[in-house]
């Protein structure tokens, strides 16, 4: 055992509790779904010895060797096609993609074969893979290595999409996401990987398909996703201090989205903001805007809006913190929102 | 082409020993010609241009390590097989290389605080091929170049510039990839498409024995360059530390390719005695015994020594070490100096034609920044975001 968890406090019947990166509480997800099921492996490049770029499979070959913590080959598709191949013959595989902006090499094998296979077999075959993606951007990284690229995958039919955005979530979400029979594309906000959160090691929470409130407020509604929930709250602080009582929601699943809170907070503020470092245009974020329009138009007091990445590239790191949506481009929305 | 020793395995080209001493065999005595037709000033040539690489790596490092750079790419190490094959090619060759090949961009006329403007964030290329010798742009999606290469070698077969039998008009192309790239199928499908059309195309596998932390075994059972033979492509693993080797051998390939003769492939053998880049450890993977062998055949030393033995000077190499010293400080002032980019670059060439979209965003992120008066987040200095 390598850097085991060491929970503050454990009794019979009370909660135990300990403190952890994101990045290490999906170590510690991974390493439980290892131990509980030995049909789950893990497949990468550099996450055997090394334990991944980022450290998220850490010690995890040591302990569970070779033959289930799977350096592989560098080849994305060949990652996930042979995870197709591993599922097919009763394995759970997770898939590491390196970054955000390595995933395309193994697209084809994503949208078109593991997201349809249960489709053809008309469910005589289940896919329980997961491939988990580091991704978004704050770290200051050259091309390719700051991309959200999830909106690809939630248009997809047959995979399930999430994003964690604090560690007791992230610790919770990787075993759920493991112990489903369907394809679940898992996105790391990478820069959220080293500050620390609270993990309840013993009750998980609200399932991994629902969306939550992080924070109660009555004017305007802003919903995002991974890193994008701490500038939402950031944001919700300074408009608080401005007198404008504001709502976070995490969306936390991006397919399926889970509209129920959603529609409750909007009904409530009649405001809703939308925020995604992604690019804007055919986004999670589009999705979400014309479905709560369709739902709760009665209950709107202004159009739905998006704060989104640019629709350009992701520019060079010098000009990320331009390119990225910070509370002050969130507040410009709910100036905009509030307005009507 | 291999030249296979009785077990099988092939045997490195090699023309200079680890030692500095002129190597024998046959393929060497082969080869021979092409070294004996450069003069000394190209073999000086050779020698400067693996030495400024070397400055540049250490500069580089260092401007990393102080937060300068958003990342360092080492290629120290690999300079033997980079300058080789740069020295190889012909003015009116492509290049088009992977993300390492500092040394093969410096022998052709780009920038190195160009390259560095990349690795510091400031922009996504750093030059203009076409003004660069035909230095295209570093692709970091690993392998996806060597299509790009082949398209652009088929392209010159169907232009008629290429197989005309005169060396120095005909056109060819090089591409380089390493050893973790041989294992995306992007590097297969463009050995397939070489050969079927008969690319004039050199492939240049520099196996530095590492992608990250996974070693070459675990890409490939069989030595690298017996993959090319599947293809149908002839190909040559040589001492990639043995500059003259490197050199030799990818001027008889690629005037092969040139004139007709369709793709070839070589397989040079070398180390990154660095890290894979500066955000990775080294330590955590790979026992220092190996490393120290590798130290030990260094190609700078290598050519040093059979420079030395072949009459050249101390003059020479003191002045170049001046030379180094002052390049390398010439570099990181040059690159200290560079403006950062505005954010018009964000938005200026997503398209070639005028685009609505990003039109109207440009103009909203202007309107937005000048909102906030003098204290725009565009002029809120660096260091205090």
């Amino acid at each position: 055992m390598t850097d085991a968890v060491t929970p503050d406090a454990t009794t019979a019947s009370g909660p135990a509790t300990t403190t952890l990166g994101l990045g290490k509480a999906i170590n510690e997800g991974l390493r439980k779904a290892m131990t509980d099921d030995p049909r789950v492996l893990l497949m990468g490049e550099d996450i055997g010895p090394l334990g991944g770029v980022f450290r998220v499979t850490d010690g995890l070959h040591a302990e569970f060797g070779a033959q289930r913590v799977i350096d592989t080959p560098l080849a994305e598709s060949g990652i996930v096609g042979t995870a197709i191949g591993l599922a097919m013959g009763g394995f759970r595989p997770v898939c590491e993609i390196q970054f955000d902006g390595f995933i395309f090499p193994g697209f084809d094998q994503i949208t078109s074969q593991l997201a349809k296979l249960t489709n053809r077999h008309e469910g005589a075959l289940s896919m329980p893979v997961v491939i988990r993606v580091p991704y978004g951007g704050h770290i200051g990284a050259v091309e390719h290595h700051q991309e959200s690229p999830e909106a690809y995958f939630a248009h997809t039919a047959g995979l399930r999409v999430v994003s964690p955005s604090t560690p007791h979530d992230a610790y919770w979400m990787i075993q759920e996401a493991i112990a489903s029979d369907d394809p679940v594309m898992f996105f790391e906000p990478k820069s959220r990987y080293w500050p620390k959160g609270e993990v309840d090691l013993a009750q998980p929470g609200v399932p991994l398909h629902a969306s939550r409130v992080v924070r109660t407020g009555t004017e305007v509604t802003l919903l995002g996703h991974g890193a994008m929930v701490t500038v939402l709250l950031q944001a919700a602080e300074i408009a608080a201090a401005e007198g404008v009582s504001v709502e976070v929601l995490d969306l936390r699943s991006l397919s399926p989205v889970d509209y129920g809170p959603i529609l409750e907070s909007v009904r409530k503020t009649g405001r809703l903001v939308v925020a995604q470092e992604a690019p804007g245009s055919v986004s999670v974020g589009s999705e979400i805007a014309a479905t709560v329009a369709e739902k709760a138009f009665y209950s709107l007091e202004a159009p739905v809006l998006r704060v989104s990445g640019f629709d350009v590239p992701f520019p060079p790191a010098k000009l990320e913190t331009q390119y990225l949506p910070d509370a002050d481009r969130v507040l410009e929305a709910v100036d905009r929102a509030l307005a009507y | 082409m291999s030249h296979d020793d009785p077990t099988g395995a092939p045997v490195p080209v090699q023309l200079i020993t680890p030692s500095g001493e002129v190597a024998r065999s046959e393929a060497a005595d082969e080869l021979r010609p092409f070294v004996d037709a450069l003069g000394d000033d190209q073999l000086r040539a050779m020698h400067r241009d693996m030495v400024l690489t070397r400055r540049f790596d250490r500069e580089s490092a260092a401007l990393a390590r102080q937060g300068q750079l958003a990342l360092w790419v080492p290629s120290h190490g690999q300079e033997g097989a980079q300058v080789g094959v740069a020295h190889a090619t012909r003015p009116q060759d492509h290049v088009f290389p992977s993300y390492r090949e500092h040394a093969v961009a410096l022998s052709r006329g780009v920038d190195p605080v160009d390259v560095l403007r990349l690795l510091r964030g400031h922009t996504h290329g750093g030059w203009d091929p076409a003004e660069h010798e035909n230095f295209h742009l570093y692709t970091l999606v690993i392998g996806s170049q060597t299509l790009h290469a082949t398209g652009y070698a088929m392209g010159l077969t169907l232009k008629g510039v290429t197989g005309t039998g005169d060396v120095d008009v005909d056109q060819a192309v090089v591409s380089f990839f390493g050893d973790g790239a041989t294992s995306q199928g992007d590097v297969s499908e463009a050995l397939v498409f070489a050969a079927s059309f008969e690319a004039p195309e050199l492939f240049f596998l520099q196996n530095n024995h590492w992608a990250i932390s996974v070693p070459v075994a675990r890409q490939s059972r069989t030595p690298l360059v017996a993959r090319a033979g599947g293809f149908g492509v002839p190909g040559t693993q040589i001492d990639g530390n043995d500059v003259l080797a490197s050199y030799a051998v990818s001027r008889r390939d690629l005037d092969a390719a040139r004139t007709g003769g369709g793709p070839r492939f070589i397989e040079a053998l070398t180390y990154r005695i660095g890290a894979h880049t500066s955000s990775d450890d080294p330590t955590r993977y790979r026992e220092d015994a190996e490393l120290q062998g590798w130290i030990a055949r260094d190609p700078i030393t290598r050519f040093e020594a059979f420079l030395r033995a072949r009459g050249e000077a101390d003059a020479f190499f003191t002045d170049l070490e001046a030379e180094a010293a002052d390049f390398g400080s010439d570099l990181r002032s040059r690159l200290l100096a560079d403006p950062a980019p505005g954010a018009a670059l964000m938005f200026d060439h997503v398209y070639s034609e005028p685009h609505p979209v990003v039109a109207e965003q440009k103009a909203w992120l202007a309107s937005y920044e000048a909102g906030f008066g003098d204290l725009g987040p565009a002029d809120v200095p660096e260091g205090a975001r």
